[in-house]
């Protein structure tokens, strides 16, 4: 076993007993276990907005983040906008990469490997004809999404690879993406 | 009419019950809908042999003796092969009785059939695992040109229209499914969810012989870290072919098979399907080898090197770059759609206040929640190799041994009070 040779216990700074004390303690009671995750958006100008987040459900109350976070969006100077701040789509990417990163962080943990460095580049490709209504058939959306890691850890190869395989399993955004959604839009 | 344990259902589960039952000479009937091993001569198609090799099928005080241990059963050899243990042991089997109700009573237990009712102190359910194709609900959807199928409808290509199959699942069932229906001409989709890839042969042996020899079989439910997790992972990817070749993902692409991901829709008369294929495929794949690694180490650590071939790996399942997403049910001309999605029990007939929130029995190794009642023949029940004719022997001894140790204790309890 690597645990046997590690000096110091294995910390990534994941908490996975109060993770998989939460498992269980959901397990018995589901309605727990139902979250509504919240953002709200306010245009500021031209292809600018600011989205933030603050509350959320879960647990059977109404919870806070410690802080409001805000991310600022925009286009870039080649979609003729001023370039103010990320692209809708790179926020996805964003959100995609932390989601398998923070998951590579628990499975690692639960599995007793130690990580040094864990670096993802992302690459979405896209035929903006789509957007721009440029032809009926190409879609808006990504047409695929590369993911590519670099892991450095206490672990074989293969060990890594599953501890990634495990984190796309068990991610909320990778199945966001991967997986059809219902999506209501109404306006008031 | 009155006995002490009803054991419903007389499928290998039921029949190995009724012989330790018999050998601590407790007073039992065996209630069967059917007739023996029912299940095997009703819901099942036409080619499907036994997963596991004709040795391993050791029941208490039954074996196999023909010349071919390594061979697969068919479907025919199977039942003829359990209702000779029927003969032999001479299990008490009440034959075509529907039980249609199993209620508590003042001293026990009612079990209401279709042709009279028994008292009984004790119930054993080892009606299976088995008992109803899963059909997902997005099936709903389906345009009503599409026939559906499921695994225990299904008997052979020859019943398909011609045109296009979508096989969904690549378990066991799915899997060889796609694979004869692609053979008869009819060209097969699969949608590929999560799934468990082992070779047939490895090393020269079985996997089977690998699993039964290095006592992963014998793994208890006690043992384990999730039992959850292991009652509820798919069967292996396996087929039981007489020239023992390996069926996979790989082979089935060979043939013209196409994979996609999992069914994750159906919208406007287009499937929608997950575009994690490529991470299923890879979670099967070093799933396989970490399997393939701890056979190799059992292996060495146990002097079995020499007994066995040399150690193997085996490609990478392929994914083409881009798998299709969505799939025109007209333009890509499918006809039918198999359900290869699992299977459940059914408990409709039970009124017992047993099931859990998602209709499955509590009990803790086949020890129900309710005095007296045991459960036989679910996958993982009380080891990993519950769910195999060779494997509920030992849970049948296990429970029957509760059962007497119940039975003696309630004994006491009724002269005393």
């Amino acid at each position: 076993m690597t645990t046997a040779t590690t000096e110091k216990p294995v910390n990534n700074g994941v908490n996975v007993d109060a993770l998989f004390g939460a498992r269980e303690a959901l397990t018995k009671a589901p309605e727990a276990a139902q979250f509504k995750w919240r953002a709200s958006c306010e245009w500021i100008k031209g292809t600018q907005s600011r989205s933030t987040v603050e509350g959320f459900y879960g647990l059977g109350a109404e919870q806070k983040h410690k802080t409001k976070f805000s991310f600022h969006s925009d286009h870039p100077e080649v979609f003729a906008s001023e370039d103010t701040g990320a692209t809708p789509v790179e926020i996805v990417l964003a959100g995609l990469a932390g989601c398998l990163t923070a998951g590579i962080a628990a499975v690692a943990q639960a599995r007793d490997v130690q990580l040094r460095s864990v670096k993802a580049t992302l690459e979405a490709g896209m035929d903006i004809r789509g957007i721009l209504g440029a032809d009926p058939d190409v879609r808006n959306g990504f047409d695929g999404i590369k993911v590519l890691y670099k892991i450095d850890a206490d672990a074989s190869p293969d060990d890594i690879k599953a501890i990634v395989a495990q984190s796309q399993k068990r991610s909320a955004v990778y199945d966001i993406i991967t997986n059809p959604t219902n999506v209501t839009v109404e306006v008031k | 009419m009155r006995t002490t344990t009803v054991v419903i259902g007389a499928g290998q589960a039921g029949l190995a019950m009724s012989w330790w039952l018999a050998r601590r000479s407790i007073d039992h009937v065996v209630i069967e809908r059917g007739e023996v091993a029912h299940s095997w001569k009703t819901e099942r198609w036409d080619s499907l042999t036994l997963l596991t090799p004709n040795w391993q099928s050791r029941l208490p005080g039954y074996g196999y003796q023909g010349n071919d241990p390594d061979g697969f059963r068919t479907m025919p050899e199977t039942i003829g092969f359990i209702e000779r243990y029927a003969e032999v042991m001479s299990a008490p089997v009440r034959s075509h009785n529907r039980v249609t109700s199993v209620r508590s009573r003042e001293e026990g237990y009612e079990v209401v059939t279709d042709h009279g009712n028994w008292q009984c102190g004790t119930v054993v359910l080892a009606t299976g695992a088995c008992n109803t194709a899963v059909v997902p609900a997005v099936a709903e959807a389906l345009p009503s040109a599409i026939t559906t199928l499921t695994p225990m409808q299904y008997r052979n290509p020859g019943q398909l229209e011609e045109g296009g199959v979508l096989v969904v699942g690549a378990s066991a069932s799915g899997v060889q499914i796609a694979d004869e229906i692609q053979r008869s001409g009819r060209p097969v989709t699969l949608a590929v969810g999560e799934h468990v890839r082992v070779p047939r042969v490895y090393r020269g042996k079985d996997i089977k012989w690998w699993m039964d020899a290095s006592g992963v079989l014998d793994q208890r439910h006690d043992e384990v870290d999730d039992i959850v997790r292991a009652r509820n992972v798919p069967s292996l990817q396996l087929a039981g072919y007489s020239d023992r070749r390996t069926i996979d993902l790989n082979s089935l692409t060979g043939i013209g098979v196409k994979l996609v991901g999992r069914l994750a829709g159906i919208n406007a008369g287009k499937a929608q399907f997950s575009g994690s294929l490529r991470n299923v495929c890879a979670l099967a794949d070093l799933k396989m080898i970490r399997l393939l690694k701890t056979n190799d180490e059992w292996a060495r650590e146990n002097g079995r090197d020499g007994d066995v071939g040399a150690p193997q790996r085996f490609a990478p399942t392929e994914v083409e770059e881009s798998p299709p997403l969505l799939l025109d049910f007209t333009r890509s001309r499918i006809k039918t759609i198999i359900w290869a999605t699992g299977f459940r029990p059914d408990y409709s007939w039970l009124d017992l206040p047993i099931l859990d929130r998602k209709g499955t029995i509590r009990h803790d190794g086949g020890i129900v929640d309710a005095p007296g009642v045991y459960l036989l023949g679910m996958p993982f029940l009380r080891r990993r190799k519950s769910s195999l004719i060779d494997g509920v022997g030992d849970d049948a001894r296990d429970l029957s041994a509760h059962l007497a140790s119940y039975l003696r204790e309630r004994a006491v309890t009724n002269v005393t009070a």
